[in-house]
């Protein structure tokens, strides 16, 4: 840069530097976002943290009346539906996503779907709830009566499946997304070397967008995780350990969103505990995606190598 | 490219200030502020429009639950609170000053069932207690059918729903098993939100518990009665402590109030003594400080929370049974207005 250009240059520097000035600051306005967040919450529930400290974590009552609280079995719910839910999507999210990156990819039929599959992104969960009160319920109930067990209607299963309906959408579109950005010359080298369709799926398409695909379904467990008014209408709120896949349970977001409008006091403070160890769960599992969508990116780059 | 930031930062401050001035704005001239209970927020609506309309002094109340009400007025931030329970002695102490409790109007937990004809059903208190606490698994045991000698009952497992959301419907309900049955006193207790026996249902609100058992085949809960009328559902009588078996109707919901009432209201209802009393009723009330003279509160706001209150226990009583909620009795209104008239403003009775 000689001297003649110094002057013109130095404007667009400065504005340069606000620029990166306002981009940093909010980067850090989120990062302090997330520990007030974290702040408040251990501040709030400390007298919960000092009556019941780790054992919260193993607790198995919950009681109102006698003020003994236990988180135990909302996590076991939170994870148990959120990772069945999971189990149930998968399959449907990847072949929406094959179905829609690699067969239709233009198209009428495929605009349609893709847009009914935002829709169903769209949805609000309340919906999704009453739905469920309408249509499911009767349908496990049925299920439950032919199986021979207490006909509740409500419980892990029907939780799990409204859950699973809702998000669906959210791996299907990231693994839509990456599927179509599979380069063109590797399936074309394969299916030279004669590749049948499916096996230019299997071998070339789907290693190459793994990483993606695994980022659309932590997604997905991300949602599922925290949904909080479908599950509520359908898990039927038994504050106690599910004893099986048709047994009535509670999650961790049900359990707030019932219960904390007339607490006061400890019940409060567990209420604030218990949202306390949802934030941290929600941290741990998008701590370990991001590795596993690290080492899976690694893996596969060393693959091409 | 320089100019872009200044102007958009100035645009934001800009902006920034005219919410902040806004929101420094004085609030409305008169406007009461009230929170708390959601049983009796219909009739508050209506009741409060009226008197908009008549006396032309705004209130706004909040439903946001008997709990939320009484957390409200100790932070000061309501004229007065609406709670279906009675503030315990510890709350009473962590106001601070003291609280005066008025009845507003009567409400009353019927027990809601669906089974193949809805015959109507006759309830003892052993039969409700043993159903919510999961001892009664069929519809035809023995404890059921004793009171129903001209019913048939089907052999369908009994599915028990209870609220899972905090409620003051599940206090007044539990409040009463724990009267009348020793085991659920035991295990249970009363409560807004309560130690329910394992895998028994929970839905969320009056709608939840209602949309349960209204598809569910041998399911029973326990709705508001005022819900239960309105949405056609059938509901059983229970026998009272005189020994009858008592419809729940505004009649005889009110008719629970024919009781000595302390001079403070603090008085509760289920379990009545009152011969055509249906037992599982209760007041709710509306808390409001003894002394109004905190928090800068001015004089005259004062005075028109008392005249509120002398209106909606006096003339405003009229709004109540049009919206089916049950009327006070005149001994609790008259107790009611005694404990209005003694309301104070520096030590000096504000209404005479």
């Amino acid at each position: 840069m000689d001297t003649g250009k110094q002057r013109a240059s130095s404007s667009t520097d400065d504005s340069e530097k606000r620029f990166n000035v306002i981009l940093a600051g909010s980067g850090l306005l989120i990062v302090l976002l997330l520990l007030a967040i974290f702040a408040t919450l251990l501040v709030t529930a400390l007298p919960a943290i000092r009556q019941f400290g780790v054992f919260f974590f193993i607790g198995r009552v919950w009681d109102a009346t006698t003020e003994t609280f236990g988180a135990l079995p909302f996590l076991a719910g939170t994870l148990l539906t959120s990772f069945l839910a999971l189990l149930i999507s998968i399959p449907f999210s990847i072949a929406i996503s094959i179905f829609l990156g690699e067969y239709f990819r233009t198209g009428a039929v495929s605009t349609f779907l893709r847009s009914a599959v935002e829709v169903l992104a769209g949805i609000p969960s309340v919906i999704y709830g009453l739905w469920g009160l309408f249509f499911l319920m009767p349908a496990v109930r049925f299920i439950e009566m032919k199986l021979g067990v207490a006909p509740h209607g409500v419980g892990i299963l029907t939780s799990s499946l409204i859950l699973a309906i809702m998000i669906i959408p959210f791996s299907a579109s990231i693994g839509r997304e990456v599927i179509t950005l599979v380069p063109g010359d590797l399936k074309e080298a394969a299916y030279s070397l004669g590749a049948t369709r499916f096996e230019v799926i299997r071998n070339i398409v789907i290693p190459y967008a793994r990483s993606g695909i695994i980022a659309g379904i932590l997604l997905a467990l991300g949602r599922a995780i925290g949904e909080t008014m479908a599950v509520t209408m359908l898990i039927g709120n038994s504050n106690f350990l599910p004893t099986s896949i048709f047994s009535p349970a509670n999650t961790m977001a049900s359990v707030i969103a019932n219960e904390f409008a007339e607490a006061t006091g400890v019940t409060a403070a567990s209420l604030i505990y218990v949202a306390l160890v949802l934030f941290l769960v929600t941290m741990v599992v998008n701590v370990i995606g991001t590795y596993v969508i690290q080492r899976i990116s690694i893996e596969a780059s060393r693959e091409a190598s | 490219m320089s100019g872009i930031f200044p102007r958009a930062l100035s645009l934001m401050v800009a902006f920034f200030a005219l919410v902040c001035a806004a929101a420094e704005a004085p609030a409305l001239d008169m406007e009461l502020l009230g929170a708390g209970a959601t049983f009796p927020q219909p009739l508050y609506s209506k009741m409060f429009d009226a008197y908009n309309q008549q006396y032309k002094v705004k209130i706004n109340y909040q439903g946001i639950g008997s709990g939320g009400g009484i957390n409200q007025l100790v932070k000061k931030t309501v004229d007065f609170g609406g709670t279906d329970a009675f503030m315990t002695a510890k709350e009473l102490q962590a106001a601070g000053a003291p609280v005066l409790h008025i009845p507003t109007c009567l409400g009353a937990v019927v027990v809601t069932y669906n089974l193949p004809g809805n015959p109507k059903l006759n309830f003892t208190p052993d039969a409700v207690a043993g159903i919510f606490l999961g001892k009664i698994t069929k519809w035809n045991d023995p404890k059921i059918a004793s009171a129903n000698p001209g019913v048939k009952l089907p052999d369908l497992p009994v599915s028990a729903v209870h609220r899972a959301d905090g409620s003051g419907t599940t206090y007044i309900f539990s409040e009463y098993l724990t009267k009348v049955s020793r085991e659920w006193k035991e295990k249970i207790g009363t409560g807004k939100s309560l130690n329910w026996p394992a895998s028994q249902i929970g839905q969320k609100g009056n709608p939840g518990v209602a949309g349960y058992v209204k598809q569910t085949p041998g399911a029973v809960g326990y709705v508001e009665l005022l819900y239960a009328i309105q949405n056609r559902m059938p509901y059983g009588s229970i026998k009272n402590r005189a020994g009858k078996f008592i419809e729940p109707t505004l009649k005889s919901v009110s008719a629970a109030a024919n009781v000595r009432i302390p001079d403070d209201t603090n008085v509760s209802l289920t379990d009545t003594e009152a011969a055509a009393g249906y037992p599982i009723s209760g007041f709710t009330w509306l808390i409001f400080y003894k002394e109004q003279n905190y928090g800068g509160k001015a004089k005259d706001r004062a005075e028109a929370l008392a005249k509120l209150l002398l209106w909606m226990v006096g003339d405003g009583q009229r709004y109540v049974e049009p919206l089916e909620y049950a009327p006070l009795s005149k001994e609790a209104a008259a107790k009611a207005n005694r404990l209005v008239r003694s309301i104070t403003y520096n030590g000096t009775p504000l209404v005479k």
